[in-house]
């Protein structure tokens, strides 16, 4: 197992459809504006990606794009209204990485990230609704209340969690794939972290012991461009992440992550790669978020001007532009799975309202699973 | 070792105390327990017992005049000791102000600081020659504030020991374990026949008040069997003095609780609360029951007549049992009546001695607290203390079906040297069958 | 029944155990080629084979969070640093994800690990190679924190923790691995965690020790016993949960109590077993609480000074001479 045999690393220029499209130097502004050829050979690569797909799974991930957005427009209103505490960490904007890379894999595989998880809990097949009851804080959400908005668990799904320390969930998701090799099964893992973790030696150490070691780990580092109120400029003396895979030869891509089907194919590959060779990838996905970095954001740090320019690009216009483009929905289609996902979400709010608060006694369980009562 | 006399708190109000008679001179000899001298508190008058051995050396207030708490008034030493260093250190004697003597401190911590032993030769050795024996009475500043050890202090509350009668062997003249230990060892041979006890240091009751209780119940004595006095001497070996033990029953307080109501719908200037009811219960029950209205007096086995009532009253500096003479004789709303009054005089702390010394049975009512269940400590030389709980809404099972009662649970704390378990146990029933039935108490 | 060193009984408890049972693996840093830098994990590479016996970089933090992951999904590993002090990198991982992921996910992730390795005052390697750590581990609800004191004890307990299914940190003293004793071999033989040991009987004065404080405490013991003072020593062995109720049932017998630990005094185990004992036992104590405690300071190099800042026999049979009010 020591022995190490390098393997072909960073999917380079060869593969047009990965990388090259967009000029990550200037992130300044012009990453949301793309020259007309830019768009053109984007548009392309759209084209062929659909003709790929069939309808249900180019709906299903429409619906799921959907169904995040407007379940946290909803937590939005709620946190506002007091009925959610804490902190509260949306993710609009960055839809199409979660979903994308998500639909990418099974539901034996498994899905590790950080504390802006409603998006991958819910692509993961949790229900909207015990997610919205653990941002309630009630004993009818994923955690029994215990976790709240940074700690969405559910061992039925494969989902493991919503980590609330900046890269602490790296070393955890590279543990999960060591034991899915040690067990020699096919499953692979997917770790989401924002680009401000990869300063953290956490994500250093994992990504030496994954390729050390060929441990099916998919790295996905949500490069929404700040941490906090901190841009990648100020934060990261190399600030091209994908490269950063060269120093434990690792493959990585650097990916478009407001086309939701690009993060998919490119997760695609980094899969199979993992369930083949066990090997890992580490997948640079460039996005933005719409919203602050919590709900108590002054947002003092970007121009509003910027996030427009973002927003042009929005996942979710995007993908239901080529939809309709494509021929794979119409207007009152896309309408009608608008509505659905509008009463699921309700059906969220109600059930997380209707379930009772943990009972008192709760505080002092799940401490531990094999308790001594040495203590009373 | 000498010991120094303070003017001891006789009262729960006292702050200072007036010398009436000193009941030895200079030069007589005294022993520990002995009528030191009688002092007029706020209350009554008082005996003052010495609380060592040796010589009454030197007398420091004169009768009449006026010693705030704490204040050094005697010194009791062996008759050659040099005492000089005590002396020298007690305030001139005259009419002492109700402030606190600090004066005295200073010198007083020097000399604990620093407890020398008495170098071979040195002929003026400080404090008594014996530096760590001595050290402790003096290293006790006169506030009355003793150092105790929380095990030498419980042991003490549990045999009734006053604390400043215990000289303290631990650093900075603390009372630990040994020293409580000691007396007891020296105590229990000279325990004199038919005395009280003296208990806590609430236990004022002396033979000089005698003629004061003479509304305390009559009595008659019956001989200790050998058999009773072999069980009482083997049981103070085992826990303590007094011999406690246990024992508790659950009670259906719905009837009471409705006979309560009804009265006082009746009347309700009566004002009866379920605590008078549990009163009159218990002096019916004492009735049938002379085995437990008794205590144990050494020698003999003390029956009484009657069943004086004390009800442990909370005040704000602790607890004090009035009591009810002669419950047995008088009625609810009388009952009611006198516990609200000595309540209320115990709450202003202006109960005469009488009124709460020499009860025959005690009752303790933490149920206004929530607590359910609890045990209390007896009151020596009483035979027996009753704990009572509070009264809640609890599920149990009549004919066959699940009921909701108020039930209340109440625990007896009875000296096995008069009670035993089956006769301890005998009362309780009937005491809980009056009370589950109080028309019992008209039958 | 065969006398053999600690060293050799946590070797044999990992070995049991992990032929016992095929999710334990074995990982940390010169664990296998090297056989352990303190070669207690020797021949376990030879006999188990490296996808078992895993060699890891230096990289504490990682091995640390990989192996909490990897008992997220069914593992059992045990973890070894290479000493405890190396573990102050990995603190993150055992503190804010081992320690609260049960908790946190509403009983679901369970984390079945043991962290162990040597621990506490080694031989003069200064202040980055020589310290204790376990107060701040069993300060953590979700951890269990074991110190063992006998090779038997350090067998038992060990395979008890890998058995357990919650994260244990299971700290070896560094200067006890020679130290020697009876073992059992029979591999079902395991000793559960939260039951302290009455490592000595006594009525006079109640000593708890742990760790390399049991040795001094039994001979402290043997010391008293011929000025006729009687010692009750106490070993805890897991730190938490504590097994309270031993120590304050002894207490409670023989009024008075020396704590003593090799670790610093602030905020230590001892300062929460005197405050449990005020709590529970205020009534039976017949003198203060005194705690024995490892010197305030960082562990010097020189000799003279490492001696003085690790409480000894001579320290101990003042403080329980102190406590026993005898000068
Ligand atoms: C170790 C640690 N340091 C600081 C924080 C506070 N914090 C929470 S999120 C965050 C920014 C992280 O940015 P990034 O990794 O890019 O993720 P994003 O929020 O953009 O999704 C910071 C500093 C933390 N949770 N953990
Ligand atoms: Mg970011």
């Amino acid at each position: 197992m020591r022995k190490r045999t390098p393997e072909p690393t960073r999917v380079g220029a060869e593969d047009t459809s990965a990388t090259g499209l967009m000029d990550q130097d200037s992130a300044e502004d012009a990453d949301a504006r793309l020259d007309p050829a830019e768009a053109e050979a984007l548009k392309a690569a759209q084209k062929s990606r659909f003709a790929e797909l069939d309808r249900a799974t180019l709906q299903s991930i429409y619906r799921q794009m959907l169904l995040a957005r407007r379940f946290e427009e909803k937590s939005a209103e709620a946190y506002s209204t007091g009925k959610i505490g804490g902190f509260c960490h949306l993710y609009i904007g960055q839809e199409a990485v979660a979903i994308g890379a998500i639909s990418a894999i099974g539901k034996d595989d498994y899905v590790l990230t950080s504390y802006r998880e409603h998006a991958h809990a819910i692509a993961k097949g949790m229900s909207p609704d015990s997610v919205m009851a653990e941002l309630y804080g009630k004993a009818g959400g994923c955690s029994h209340g215990k976790g709240g908005s940074m700690h969405m668990f559910d061992k039925e799904v494969n989902f493991l969690g919503g980590h609330a320390i900046v890269g602490g969930q790296i070393p955890l998701a590279t543990g999960v794939a060591f034991a899915t090799k040690y067990k020699e099964t096919d499953q692979v893992t997917l770790c989401f972290f924002g680009e401000a973790a990869v300063n953290q030696g956490a994500f250093h150490e994992s990504l030496n012991m994954a390729q050390l070691w060929k441990l099916p780990c998919i790295y996905i580092c949500e490069n929404n461009q700040y941490g906090m109120g901190t841009s990648l400029e100020r934060a990261m003396s190399l600030q091209d992440i994908s490269q950063k895979a060269c120093a434990y030869e690792i493959a990585s891509e650097f990916v478009d992550g407001m086309d939701v089907l690009a993060v998919r194919e490119a997760t695609l590959r980094a899969v199979e790669r993992a369930r083949k060779n066990y090997l890992p990838t580490l997948l640079e996905v460039r996005t933005y978020r719409f919203m602050g970095h919590s709900m108590s954001d002054p947002g003092n740090y970007r121009t509003r001007a910027e996030i427009e320019r973002h927003q042009e690009r929005d996942p979710l216009k995007l993908y239901s532009a080529s939809l309709k483009e494509e021929g794979v929905l119409s207007d009152s289609e896309l309408q009608k799975i608008d509505d659905e996902v509008r009463a699921q979400v309700e059906q969220a709010v109600r059930f997380a309202e209707e379930s009772p608060q943990p009972a008192p006694e709760e505080l002092f369980t799940d401490i531990y699973a094999d308790p001594i009562q040495a203590n009373e | 070792m000498a010991t120094q006399v303070i003017m001891p708190k006789l009262s729960p109000t006292m702050e200072e105390g007036q010398l009436s008679r000193w009941l030895k001179k200079e030069g007589d000899k005294v022993s520990m327990g002995e009528p030191l001298a009688e002092i007029d508190t706020d209350k009554a008058t008082m005996e003052m017992q010495a609380l060592g051995n040796g010589v009454l050396r030197k007398i420091l207030i004169q009768e009449g005049e006026s010693a705030p708490l704490g204040q050094l008034i005697a010194i009791i030493g062996e008759p050659d000791e040099d005492i000089s260093a005590l002396t020298s250190q007690a305030p001139a004697s005259a009419p002492a102000k109700a402030d606190a003597p600090v004066a005295e401190k200073p010198a007083e911590q020097k000399e604990s600081e620093e407890p020398k032993p008495a170098k071979p030769g040195e002929i003026e050795a400080p404090a008594g020659g014996n530096g760590r024996q001595a050290q402790a009475p003096v290293a006790q500043p006169t506030t009355g504030r003793l150092i105790v050890s929380p095990l030498a202090a419980r042991m003490a509350a549990e045999s009734g020991i006053d604390l400043r009668s215990v000289n303290g062997s631990g650093p900075g003249g603390r009372i630990i374990k040994r020293d409580v230990e000691g007396l007891l060892s020296q105590q229990q041979p000279t325990a004199p026949v038919g005395a009280t006890k003296q208990t806590h240091l609430r236990a004022v009751g002396s033979p000089a008040q005698k003629s004061d209780i003479a509304t305390a119940s009559a009595y008659h004595d019956e001989p200790a069997s050998e058999m009773r006095r072999t069980i009482a001497k083997r049981l103070v070996t085992s826990l303590g003095p007094v011999p406690h033990f246990f024992l508790t029953t659950e009670i259906e307080m719905d009837r009471a609780a409705d006979m309560r109501s009804g009265i006082n719908a009746l009347d309700p200037e009566l004002k009866i609360s379920v605590n008078d009811i549990i009163i009159k219960v218990a002096a019916a029950a004492l009735m049938q029951h002379p085995q437990v209205n008794a205590s144990f007096q050494d020698k003999v086995v003390r029956y009484y007549e009657h069943a004086d009532i004390g009800v442990a009253v909370a005040i704000e500096e602790g607890l004090i049992t009035p009591i009810i003479r002669a419950a047995d004789q008088k009625s609810l709303s009388e009952i009611a009546r006198e516990v609200r009054e000595l309540a209320g005089r115990a709450r202003e702390r202006k109960l005469k001695p009488e009124e709460y010394v020499g009860a025959t049975f005690s009752i303790s009512n933490l149920g206004m607290f929530g607590i359910d269940e609890f045990t209390a400590v007896i009151n020596p030389p009483e035979g027996a203390i009753m704990a009572v709980g509070a009264m809640s809404p609890k599920p149990v099972v009549r004919d066959n079906e699940i009921v909701v009662r108020q039930m209340m649970r109440v625990t007896m704390s009875c000296d096995h040297r008069v009670i035993d378990g089956a006769s301890g146990a005998k009362f309780l029933q009937t005491f809980k069958k009056i009370l589950e039935n109080p028309l019992f108490l008209v039958v | 029944m065969a006398i053999v060193t600690m060293r050799e009984a946590l070797n044999q408890a990992i070995r049991e155990e992990m032929q016992r049972d095929e999710n334990v693996f074995l990982m940390g840093e010169e664990v296998g080629a090297y056989q352990g830098a303190y070669k207690v994990t020797k021949g376990l590479l030879e006999e188990l084979g490296p996808k078992r016996v895993i060699d890891s970089p230096i990289t504490e933090l990682g091995f640390a969070g990989l192996g909490v992951g990897a008992a997220m999904v069914g593992l059992r590993p045990i973890i070894e640093f290479m000493t405890f002090n190396f573990s102050i990198l990995a603190t993150d991982q055992i503190i804010n994800s081992a320690a609260k992921m049960l908790y946190m996910s509403g009983g679901q992730f369970n984390i079945p690990i043991v962290f162990r390795g040597p621990g506490g005052s080694a031989f003069q390697v200064s202040s980055q190679h020589s310290q204790a750590l376990e107060s701040w581990f069993a300060y953590f609800p979700g951890l269990k924190v074991v110190m063992p004191s006998t090779p038997a004890d350090a067998k038992g307990l060990l395979k008890s923790s890998v058995r357990d299914n919650d994260p244990v940190i299971f700290i070896e003293q560094e200067r006890m691995y020679g130290s020697k004793g009876e073992v059992s071999d029979d591999p079902e033989l395991t000793i559960p965690l939260g039951v302290a040991d009455i490592k000595r009987e006594g009525k006079d004065v109640t000593i708890v020790a742990r760790s390399l404080m049991v040795p001094v405490a039994l001979k402290a013991a043997d010391l008293l016993e011929k000025d006729g003072v009687s010692c009750e020593v106490i070993d805890p062995r897991t730190i938490r949960p504590l097994d309270i109720k031993t120590i304050i049932e002894s207490v409670k017998k023989t009024n008075r109590v020396v704590v003593a630990e090799e670790s610093h005094p602030f905020c230590g185990v001892a300062a929460e077993i005197a405050s449990e004992i005020m709590e529970r036992a205020f009534d039976y104590l017949d003198a203060p609480v005194k705690r024995l405690s490892g010197a305030d300071v960082p562990m010097p190099y020189a000799k003279n000074l490492e001696d003085a800042a690790i409480p000894n026999v001579d320290q101990l049979v003042a403080a329980v001479k102190e406590v026993a009010y005898i000068e």
